[in-house]
């Protein structure tokens, strides 16, 4: 579907005026709160709901992000919640009665060192046993996937190989938000904008409600889902995460021909890429190093990110870059999510998505709801687990598994 | 259509310069933008829309052009360029664009740079306030960098034509400028767009140098340069944009900015069109309205919104029988494919009237640029006055001057540009001079006050389909009333719903628009709706420009040994560890790289054999405390080790996880040498440093990197002591008096050398450490002895038959050395070392974790693919996976290292490599498959 | 691109600097005596403030000296800059 043909419902949402209660409360309007509040209605038939979003709705890292989705994760458990997602995303303009503009154009992880390669079959391999589709391709047929790719050996650390996973891709980030939004309304779900939470209310290690710019609500339960702000939120209920806040900054280019048909991801030479479907290269790179709740970055990230992708796309040289930005990600010790629960009887937590959690939003959405329905993990999202610190038992996504994006 | 629309201005100077345009051959003029030399060439319809394919005209004189997008094709392709700032040169080539660029095929030859800069004040913009606080600043003698997107200095002079100081304000601008020039610490930039402004005042411009020269341009000379400047404070006299209302084919060819407009006639000497009809909410079209007549467009009407002009204005204009319709608005733009007719009415509603008109001025108040203010953090505050935001509160030392904080005139600019220039210089902490007397203005009429208008609804019964709000992006205002039909509240939602702003020019003219549009179908007032954020860049810069240098073999420095050329010339293939060449093996005429690898381990395992081991990392460990420090660090003890003596040692995280290993030398009581794995040594220093510094500052110990100041030439096989004695005669080399795991200096082919009897092969070896630059001089006496050079893929085979593993190959970072099967180096008598407390936690201590084990595939000549997973036989539960395959010629068969959940457990048990549809059978062996017994270490 | 002045150099651009995290998290005195979840707080957990903030840098391509910084995280403004072992200076 191209974006001149797009034609949205007239109606995606109402502003809502906050009740003074509600069965379950969350706080944070980006993808995963609003995936959360569809799936609790649709999957749990729990409607008696508030989203509160103390900006614009999905107006955070949902708005933010390079909206690239795959699932060829390296470990077990990854692979599970991811996969999962990659499953609904199939089939999720059809569940929403919604254009997201999904297009399962492919990744590419490319490999540039031996053990970049060894550590890309081992992930093939991983996939594959975990039900997850994945290719080792060599340079000519990475070049086949991606004719603009460089695979010469002229470059500093060439093409050695790449993954390639063919269902994974892109879609529209805005649209992705709008549609759980529009179809979490349709359920009764109470969407309420510029309304920041302010405190959290425990009695007795209950979770009781939340304090907004606009009053106090009530809340039978509350749901965090406020990427990047995860630390402060909940240590309004005395809460500790292992979270670290950094930008991460991503760009796009002018409009152009299509010349770049997949998803193209480096992390020896620290890029992301692909074109929208309007046109425009979209890409980004590391974090920060520092922690900052700024929503932009620092230049020198920039441009290093525009080395690495002229190194891939020397045919990129004379494009422009048209936009940056930057976004506010935590990130977890071991750059896996933590979904779950937190110690404080109703309140639960998924934040920790690091870099990557626009492609989880329908799996952690459909999970989290799950555990906020019934008091208790999901089986996928389980090994999620905020305890994993304390046992050592972590899922390290940065051990081998290339890019965490 | 050739030159005909340049009657104004015929003498002006300037070479005859031909270009083509869409297939079209045309002339222009030097100092011509492509978009007045089209618009002189009588070329008006320039590019088609995006979405609508609508055609599409010149809209402005500058950077904020919104629909003239073009494509150079020559000397080199490059992508959506707005013609109003492609400085013409003779022989360009150029296309006009649907929206959309095209990438060139092939690799761009040209080259970019970047310069760091620091300056005591930096101001942005060299127009009337920018000059003038330049000249403050440098007059107070601060270090002052003045920067400007345009070729030459002036800002709006040079399109006004006003005079400053009795002077023709370009003429004013090039002489002010020149005078900056004289100043030893001031740098005047033209042609460069500052376009990001970030922290601690870091703001980076680029710097077009050759794109204007066209074929001309030096090779050697950079296309554009990143200026990275660290400015103590800012100045940002940057200006302002015109804008315009939403009317119905308001988008047409013909349809200009008033200022822009008079840029063409005063600037390029070019008429846009022959007979006009101005539409304004303002005064500042009017003298727009009066050069153009004085350059001999007709002017056939003034529209004016408000009840009435400046008294001054409309006293002119009847001077020149202009006619002037106050209290009216233009309904429509009418014509097929261009302006043809504009469609007049009262605002107040009635007939409207036709005027024939092939130009249609609009104005709808000037927009401050704020972009840079607000990338730097500022607020913005909504200006009733002047219906824009301007910039409010700000951290950073930076202040807006001028018309970019909504100073409508020219005298007020330039006072208000030295005023900010004499604080600048003040905060900045110069002593600052007497104000000198302000420069001398033509007489300024008395303005009347603006009327912010920005919709003329369409006439009875008819849609806002044509009302244009973002013309680049073909939003219009029936597009915003759909967004907020659909429920958005947000002027971020309505951005995103309808792509307004977010077009090449970043919605320069369309962002407030589209605000106020949004603002009255919401029924808010738009100083409460706001505007879209502003990011950098301010305007587009190319990918190749923040690329800068640092491509190809500068992307990331190559190290390479003091032996690498002699490596080179054996014919070495190389492998990229870290940043350095590592030779991989050294296939002989003839030879594969499986057949190059099995002679070099059989030289290395029956005969001898030689490798460059000086990318090891080495750290030289000083101190009265630096053996405590050593035990602190290692999982096993080092301050047990005598001087004279080595230990293999293993060092982890906190976490418990194994992070590096290598090989510690005792050189005296107070002083020891590390060695590190190649990838690691940059990563151990920093590690050593952190502890020290921040953890045990106590300590008396000094690290310091000695890894570039040694080479290593690694000696191996059985015999390899026979060569060392013939290097070394001075060198006791016997098994008693030169044992495994000590150390000696002495000399090697004559070279000062310290001599280590270590091997990472399980042979009898030595590592032959000179000084670097003996390196070569060693390598080749050694070689000259007979002896086989091997690279790091026998390396690994020869390791991993021992079962030595390779950290970052065999771990991943989930590893602890117990799961290795190296629990004897870890320490149980040390009461702590990094790592320790870790080992007792219930992961750690799970006993399935995974463990390194050896893997026998069952067909002898399998080679397992590293990183297949291993199932039990009829599974597909992944118990672990394949860390290290290889042929090995001294077990006559193919083997692997694996990580295996509860691998030693499962030893001589049968697994499968689930590699697809297919299976390979394998049984799970002691990682140690060679010489297990260790007998062949001493020869 | 933050400025961050050395205490031992003087103000230097921020890519001569590696970033080290929270400051004023001290190795336990005997990690042996702490609980698992003790030593996992140590392991994992820090601070992760939305304001002023100590926090460690290197300056690793200049003097090469670990130092301590108090940045707000919210705005990125730097408020003191102090050598290790100098206790956090009270900011207004």
């Amino acid at each position: 579907m191209t974006e001149s043909s797009l034609d949205h419902p007239d109606r995606l949402w109402a502003a809502a005026e906050p009740k003074r209660s509600y069965d379950v409360v969350i706080v944070g309007g980006g993808g995963h709160g609003l995936a959360t509040a569809y799936y609790l209605a649709k999957n749990h038939g729990i409607t008696n709901v508030a989203v509160l979003e103390r900006g614009w709705l999905a107006g955070g890292n949902m708005a933010r992000n390079t909206t690239i989705i795959r699932s060829n994760y390296l470990w077990d458990e990854s692979a599970g919640i991811y996969e999962h997602a990659l499953k609904l995303w199939e089939g999720l303009e059809d569940d929403l009665g919604y254009p997201l503009l999904f297009s399962q154009r492919g990744v590419l992880n490319l490999a540039h060192s031996l053990q970049d390669v060894r550590d890309g079959v081992r992930r093939v391999h991983a996939n594959r046993l975990n039900g997850v589709d994945a290719e080792w391709l060599g340079p000519e047929q990475v070049k086949e996937v991606c004719p603009i790719v460089d695979v010469s050996p002229d470059v500093r650390y060439p093409v050695l190989g790449a993954t390639y996973q063919p269902r994974a891709g892109i879609a529209k980030h805005d649209y992705v938000a709008w549609g759980f939004a529009r179809a979490a309304a349709a359920y009764g779900v109470d969407l309420i904008e510029n309304c920041e939470v302010t405190g959290l209310d425990v009695r007795d290690g209950r979770v009781t409600g939340v304090r907004t710019t606009r009053g106090p609500i009530a809340a039978g339960r509350v749901a965090l889902c406020a990427a990047g702000h995860s630390s402060v939120v909940a240590a309004m209920a005395g809460v500790a995460l292992p979270l670290q806040s950094h930008p991460l900054q991503a760009l796009v280019s002018e409009l152009l021909e299509p010349v770049h048909p997949t998803v193209v991801m480096s992390n020896a030479v620290h890029v992301y890429v692909s074109q929208a479907h309007k046109g425009e290269l979209v890409m980004g790179a590391g974090i920060d190093a520092p922690n900052s709740y700024r929503q932009r970055g620092a230049f020198h990230v920039i441009e290093r990110q525009m080395s690495a992708a002229l190194e891939l796309f020397p045919i990129f040289a004379r494009a422009h870059v048209l936009r940056t930005w930057g976004g506010v990600v935590d990130v977890t010790p071991d750059a896996s999510p933590i979904v779950g629960l937190t110690g404080v009887d109703g309140l639960y937590v998924n934040c920790g998505w690091g870099t990557g959690g626009f492609k989880a939003t329908p799996g952690v959405g459909w999970c989290y709801a799950h555990t906020i329905a019934h008091g208790e993990p999901h089986p996928l999202s389980a090994p999620f687990s905020l305890d994993r610190f304390t046992t050592g038992a972590l899922v390290d996504e940065h051990g081998a598994a290339a890019v965490a994006h | 259509m050739t030159a005909t629309e340049r009657p104004v201005q015929a003498d002006r100077p300037g070479e005859v310069l031909r270009f083509r345009f869409d297939g079209r051959d045309y002339e222009g003029r030097s100092g011509d933008t492509l978009a007045a030399a089209l618009l002189a060439s009588g070329v008006r319809r320039v590019a088609t829309s995006v979405k609508l394919g609508r055609p599409r005209g010149i809209f402005s004189a500058g950077v904020e052009e919104p629909n003239a997008l073009v494509q150079v094709e020559t000397p080199f392709p490059e992508p959506m360029l707005p013609a109003t700032t492609v400085e013409l040169y003779d022989g360009l080539v150029a296309t006009g664009l649907p929206g959309k660029g095209r990438l060139a095929d092939r690799p761009d030859p040209a080259r970019y740079d970047s310069v760091h800069a620091h300056c005591d004040v930096l101001v942005v913009g060299a127009g009337p306030a920018g000059l003038m606080a330049a000249a403050e600043a440098a007059r107070g003698g601060a270090r002052v960098i003045l920067a400007d997107e345009r070729p030459e200095p002036g800002g709006s002079l040079l399109g006004t034509a006003e005079t400053v100081d009795g002077l023709p304000g370009r003429r004013w601008a090039a002489e002010r400028a020149a005078e900056l020039g004289g100043f030893d610490d001031v740098r005047v930039l033209c042609r460069t767009t500052v376009f990001g402004h970030y922290d601690d005042n870091y703001v980076v411009a680029v710097e077009r140098r050759t794109n204007h020269l066209g074929a001309a341009a030096p090779a050697t000379m950079a296309r554009e340069r990143i200026w990275r400047i660290r400015a103590r404070r800012v100045v940002l006299a940057t200006g302002a944009h015109e804008r315009f209302p939403a009317f119905a084919g308001n988008d047409l060819p013909g349809v200009m900015l008033a200022g822009a407009a008079r840029a063409y006639v005063n600037q390029y000497g070019v008429r846009p069109g022959r007979r006009a009809v101005v539409f304004t909410t303002n005064d500042s079209a009017y003298p727009a309205a009066l050069d153009l007549a004085g350059a001999g467009i007709e002017i056939a009407a003034i529209v004016d919104v408000r009840r009435a002009p400046g008294e001054e204005w409309a006293r002119r204009c009847a001077e020149r029988d202009i006619e002037v319709r106050t209290g009216h608005v233009v309904r429509a733009a009418v014509g097929d494919g261009e302006v043809a007719a504009v469609s007049i009415a009262s605002e107040a509603g009635g007939q409207a009237r036709e005027v024939p008109a092939d130009l249609l001025l609009v104005s709808g108040g000037w927009t401050p640029v704020v972009h840079l203010f607000s990338q730097a953090g500022g607020a913005l505050r909504f200006d009733e006055e002047i219906g824009a935001f301007v910039p409010g509160e700000i951290r950073q030392a930076v202040e807006a001057a001028g018309s970019a904080r909504g100073v409508p005139t020219l005298s007020g600019c330039l006072r208000d540009g030295a005023e900010a220039g004499r604080r600048a210089l003040a905060a900045a902490g110069f002593a600052v001079p007497d104000p000198a007397p302000p420069p001398a203005v033509e007489h300024e009429p008395e303005a009347a006050p603006a009327r912010h208008l920005w919709l003329v609804p369409p006439a009875d019964g008819a849609d806002h389909r044509e009302h244009f709000v973002d013309l680049q992006r073909d939003v219009t205002v029936a597009d915003v009333l759909r967004a907020t039909g659909a429920g958005l509240r947000s002027v971020e939602h309505v951005k995103r719903y309808t792509t307004a702003g977010t077009a090449h020019d970043q919605g320069r003219t369309s962002g407030l628009l589209t605000s106020a549009i949004t603002a009255h179908a919401l029924g808010v007032d738009v100083a409460d709706l706001g505007v879209t954020t502003f990011r950098a860049p301010y305007a587009p810069v190319s990918f190749a420009a923040l690329a800068g240098r640092d491509r190809g073999s500068l992307h990331d420095p190559v190290r390479v040994t003091a032996m690498h050329d002699r490596h080179v010339d054996s014919g070495a293939l190389f492998e990229n560890v870290g940043q350095w060449k590592r030779p991989w093996y050294y296939p002989r005429e003839g030879e594969d790289m499986a057949a190059a690898v099995l002679r070099e381990c059989r030289a290395a395992r029956e005969d001898v054999a030689m490798m460059d081991a000086s990318t090891l990392g080495k750290i030289d460990v000083i101190g009265p405390d630096a053996a405590e420090f050593l035990d602190r660090l290692y999982t096993n003890m080092m301050s047990t080790l005598a001087v004279g003596s080595i230990r293999y040692g293993v060092m982890c995280r906190p976490d418990g996880m194994v992070f590096d290993d290598g090989t510690v030398i005792r050189l005296a009581d107070d002083r020891f040498l590390v060695t590190t794995t190649t990838g690691n040594a940059a990563a151990v220093l920093d590690w050593m440093e952190e502890w020290l510094q921040t953890e045990w500052p106590s300590l008396r110990v000094h690290c310091t990197s000695v890894t570039e100041q040694w080479a290593t030439v690694a000696l191996v096989g059985p015999r390899s002591r026979e060569v060392l004695a013939g290097l070394a005669p001075g060198l006791a080399v016997g098994n008693p008096s030169f044992p495994f795991m000590t150390w000696r200096d002495t000399e090697v082919a004559g070279i000062p050398a310290r001599v280590c009897r270590i091997s990472f092969s399980g042979e009898l070896a030595y590592e032959i450490n000179v000084r670097s630059w003996y390196g070569l001089a060693l390598w080749e006496a050694v070689e000259a002895a007979g002896v086989t050079p091997y690279g790091t893929e026998t390396m690994h085979v020869l390791r991993a038959e021992k079962g030595y593993p390779i950290i970052g190959q065999d771990t991943d970072g989930t590893v602890t050395p117990q799961d290795l099967g190296m629990a004897w180096v870890v320490s149980k008598k040390k009461p702590d070392f990094i790592g320790k407390r870790s080992f007792g936690r219930a992961d750690t201590a799970r006993p399935d974790r995974k463990q390194l084990v050896g893997l026998l595939p069952e067909d002898t000549g399998r080679l397992l693919p590293e990183g297949v997973h291993l199932v039990e036989p009829g599974g597909t539960r992944p118990l672990g996976h394949v860390t290290s395959s290889y042929r090995s010629a001294a077990l006559g068969r193919t083997f692997a290292l694996a990580l295996i959940s509860g691998g030693r457990e499962r030893i001589g048990a049968r697994l499968h490599a689930a590699m697809g549809a297919e299976t390979v059978p394998v049984t799970v062996a002691h990682h140690v498959l060679y010489d297990p017994e260790g007998a062949r270490r001493d020869g | 691109m933050l400025l961050i002045p050395c205490p031992w150099c003087g103000p230097r651009d921020e890519i001569e600097f590696h970033y080290g995290g929270q400051a004023h998290v001290a190795y336990p005195d005997d990690p042996a005596a702490l609980s698992d979840e003790e030593w996992a707080r140590y392991l994992f957990f820090r601070d992760n403030p939305k304001g002023p903030f100590a926090e460690r840098w290197s300056h690793s391509a200049g003097c090469r000296r670990w130092f301590n910084v108090v940045r707000d995280t919210a705005t990125n403004e730097i408020h003191a800059v102090y050598r290790i072992g100098e206790p956090r200076p009270v900011i207004a």
